[in-house]
């Protein structure tokens, strides 16, 4: 017997609390932008410059003594955190170290890291970086502007498929849901605090991506729906459509956050937050492609006639053997 | 029904084949890989029985490209500079005074005396005593002013004059800067390409990015200390001939002259004539080597021209002291014992062994005319990269097994067709990114993650739809049929959108971004084909053989 993961032939009902879905949404929306402005992002280096350094020691991290060791060099705002992943043996032990950027200064200097590296030994004497990456202000800002850009434009670009492909209509629901999705999940950053550097927009844009994928599939049927039932309500219509895609919905969102759990437990630290962005943008990206896109198209309305002018009639070639 | 031409079939498996054939190579990643570092070291140097022993590892009829590890899974160093283009124009400007001066000589009766005038180093100010005869002078200064020599800056020339009250002020053209940076920019390519070389390390990446910076990623090195070090050096040489020494720093040079601290001595400063009688430009060869006390020491070698020069100054001047001076610091001052004929020397100073190669790598590849600043700088371990490698392996293995699991669980034998067409897909992705070059990043590992849990998704498509034709019972083949052409569209639509995003990023996008670009990319399309052309013909080959009345999807 085959697993199933949604019965065949479902006819729930969607839009019965469709008013209840939107509110729920918008009110998260709204705790997800208050989040931003108020406690605002963490932004990694590669938006606001500085550098990080991975720390790697056989002795357990001690906080403590790694922030009195670097007081006396002075070099402003510094954060200290302990790295855990369950691959990690005892005796590797892995600090992230986050220095803001210094003055008069692009990337950090090689004297500079040589100075930390020292100044750490007294702590752990077998300390060693793993990495070291530097980010200066300059190219910082031009990051962020590259990165807000591209999510603007591949948002732009999809609405423009959507309204070619399909009706105003449609671009815009599938838009405002992508909007939804992209906003919970800066949200969720902000909340949670995560680093959020250059790796999370490209999360971002495949979300968009993902959701839209979704979301075009439930529409596509609506259109094949439109046509077939022509004198249907249109609320009938959507739901009639959301429950024939139900299935598929389920089932592809289910492996990919299957792939994606795998690489969320197995791919690491250093990828980590890149994956949860994924995870958390897929399942918001399910949920708004089947209770928020076409909620939102039932509201806008759609035009019901869908016959295509018949391509036999009324052009200059259609009487040619006549 | 399920009927496909001959052709088309041949063509799918030929693609299929065809994209297993230059994945292979990744299969036996560092076997090719010391194969093709032994043929790049045998084309280079010649053979030996080593190396050919190692280039026998793989056999050459067999493609060799390899899907490219990127700086955070193999570990190496990054680098980001930016090109001081602007220290350039100073420099120009102020090799024109002369000409200016020269120029303006034979008017004196109507311009009067000129005097330099300090100013900002972007514009040179003449004061000349006559303020009548401005005029004059506007017209014989514009008078140097050479045609710009660029595609945009066509037609302009490369200086603008005006005159202010009594003085003359000169800046270069908005077009000749232009030229100017392009040149510039060049140049410091050419350089910094020519001393990475020069150490020799595996497949550096030296790019121009916009119109000012360089990027450089350096795989294997474990430090941006030791890059910097050779990249971040002008290594402008040049020959001096010494007025004085001192220990007061703010001593008064004198007209044409100027003070620069010894590199070897605290405190001690020489007063050198600001001219010089030869460059670095002019050496032909430069070697690490040891002076008569054993100390390194750095052995080079003039051109003609310079060999002439060199020799000349040192007929002419023995017994006076002579300054090697790099990059504003004085190496040494050595006085000249004896006429140097040969046009070859050695320079001594304090070295370590290192330093004395670094600088004849430095001297044999030439200043970069201007200095750079690094703006971003990244350095990865390489145990951090295999960790991150191994890591990547075993969660694509796992993602990759659970995913195959379910799609059986849930469909049975069409799920088996729809998970070899996603082994498939896996090893024609990994063919493109081979065939072109591409490099894997850790985002690129995700982005293949990812492409697996979408690969299918074409597939549920497909077979969802195949199941509800089942419900309308149209018999098996009509409603496989039926399944292909209406999912068609949707699985259009979802991937061109996906498409457009992945296009998106790797235009926007820079470094780990774009190679999750790449992947996400080029997954789709290999998904979409394999899932729409490779399931059907399994599909239809699997329906021809058994006929089967009933199908369960």
């Amino acid at each position: 017997m085959r697993m199933r993961l949604v019965p065949d032939n479902t006819n729930w009902d969607f839009f019965g609390r469709s008013k209840l879905w939107l509110g729920i949404s918008g009110v998260m929306m709204v705790v997800a932008l208050i989040s931003f402005f108020v406690q605002g992002l963490n932004y990694g280096i590669d938006f606001r410059g500085g550098t990080t350094i991975r720390t790697v020691s056989a002795q357990p991290v001690d906080v403590g003594g790694y922030r009195n060791a670097l007081q006396p060099l002075e070099l402003g705002d510094v954060s200290i955190s302990e790295v855990f992943d369950p691959s990690f043996g005892a005796d590797h032990n892995v600090a992230m170290i986050r220095i803001q950027a210094q003055d008069e200064e692009e990337a950090i200097t090689a004297e500079a890291t040589e100075q930390l590296r020292q100044a750490l030994s007294t702590v752990a004497p077998d300390i060693s970086f793993a990495s070291v990456e530097s980010v200066g202000p300059k190219v910082s800002g031009e990051l962020i502007q590259t990165a807000v850009i591209a999510v603007l434009l591949a948002i732009g670009a999809v609405l423009i498929y959507i309204w070619l492909r399909f009706e105003w209509q449609f671009a815009v629901g599938a838009v405002l849901a992508l909007v939804h999705d992209v906003v919970l999940t800066i949200g969720v950053f902000s909340e949670v605090q995560i680093k959020f550097d250059l790796a999370i927009i490209a999360a971002l844009l495949t979300i968009v991506g993902y959701s839209l994928n979704d979301t075009v599939v439930v529409f596509d049927r609506v259109r094949e729906n439109l046509i077939k039932y022509k004198k249907m309500e249109l609320k009938e219509v959507l739901n009639i459509s959301i429950n024939e895609t139900l299935s598929r919905t389920i089932m592809t969102s289910l492996t990919t956050m299957l792939a994606l759990i795998a690489m969320f437990v197995l791919g690491g630290d250093v990828i980590r937050g890149f994956v949860f962005a994924m995870m958390w943008g897929i399942f918001v990206g399910t949920y708004s492609s089947i209770f928020i896109a076409s909620a939102l198209l039932l509201r806008f309305g759609v035009k019901r006639d869908w016959t295509r002018p018949d391509a036999n009639s009324g052009n200059q070639y259609s009487n040619i053997d006549a | 029904m399920l009927q496909t031409d001959l052709w088309k079939r041949v063509v799918i498996w030929g693609l299929v084949a065809l994209g297993i054939y230059f994945a292979l190579p990744n299969a036996f990643y560092t076997r090719v890989e010391m194969h093709n570092d032994a043929v790049k070291a045998i084309e280079k140097q010649g053979s030996t029985a080593e190396l050919e022993a190692q280039a026998a590892l793989w056999p050459a009829f067999l493609p060799s490209g390899l899907v490219n590890l990127g700086l955070d899974l193999r570990g190496g160093a990054h680098l980001l500079a930016e090109v001081r283009v602007a220290d350039v124009y100073a420099s120009r400007l102020e090799t024109l005074w002369p000409d200016v001066r020269d120029a303006l000589r034979p008017e004196r009766d109507s311009v009067g005396t000129v005097r330099l005038q300090p100013s900002n180093p972007l514009e040179l100010r003449v004061k000349i005593s006559k303020p009548e005869g401005m005029e004059k002078a506007l017209e014989v200064v514009r008078g140097l002013a050479q045609p710009v020599v660029s595609l945009t800056g066509a037609g302009s020339t490369d200086l603008e004059v005006n005159g202010v009250d009594d003085e003359l002020i000169v800046t270069l053209s908005e077009a000749e800067r232009q030229a100017m940076d392009e040149r510039t920019v060049r140049q410091s390519l050419e350089i910094i390409r020519r001393r990475i070389d020069a150490v020799g390390t595996r497949e550096p990446t030296i790019q121009r990015q916009g119109t000012d910076r360089i990027l450089i990623q350096v795989p294997g090195i474990g430090s941006t200390a030791e890059l910097k070090a050779i990249i971040g050096t002008t290594a402008q040489l040049t020959f001096q001939p010494v007025v004085g020494r001192g220990s007061d720093k703010d001593a008064v040079a004198g007209v044409g002259n100027e003070v620069l601290p010894a590199g070897d001595e605290e405190g001690l400063f020489y007063t050198l004539e600001q001219a010089p009688v030869v460059t670095g430009e002019e050496l032909v060869d430069a070697q690490p080597t040891f002076d008569q006390n054993g100390r390194p020491a750095v052995n080079f070698r003039f051109n003609p021209s310079g060999a002439r020069k060199f020799g000349d100054y040192t007929a002419n001047n023995i017994g006076s002291p002579f300054a090697i001076v790099l990059d504003g610091e004085v190496i040494s001052a050595p006085v000249i014992q004896s006429h140097i004929a040969g046009g070859s020397g050695i320079i001594t100073g304090n070295f370590s062994v290192e330093e004395s190669t670094n600088l004849a790598v430095l001297l044999r590849a030439g200043a970069l005319p201007a200095a750079l600043d690094f703006l971003e700088e990244r350095t990865i371990g390489p145990e951090l990269g295999q960790d991150s490698i191994d890591a990547g392996r075993v969660a694509s293995v796992v993602a990759g097994a659970a995913v195959l699991l379910f799609m059986f669980l849930t469909y049975g034998l069409f799920g088996v067709f729809a998970n070899i067409a996603l082994i498939i897909n896996i090893a024609m992705l990994f063919g493109v990114l081979s065939m072109i070059g591409a490099t894997l990043t850790l985002p690129g590992i995700a982005g293949i993650v990812l492409t697996v849990g979408m690969a299918v998704d074409a597939n549920v498509l497909i077979f969802e739809r195949i199941r509800e034709e089942l419900r309308t019972a149209k018999g098996p083949a009509r409603a496989i049929e039926l399944g292909y052409e209406k999912a068609q569209s949707a699985i259009v639509d979802a991937n061109l959108t996906t498409i457009i995003t992945a296009i998106i990023l790797f235009v926007m996008g820079s470094g780990p971004v774009r190679g999750f670009a790449i992947t996400l990319g080029l997954g789709i399309v290999t998904s979409v084909f394999t899932a729409i052309f490779v399931t059907r013909l399994m599909i239809a080959m699997w329906f021809r053989r058994t006929r089967p009345k009933t199908i369960e999807v």
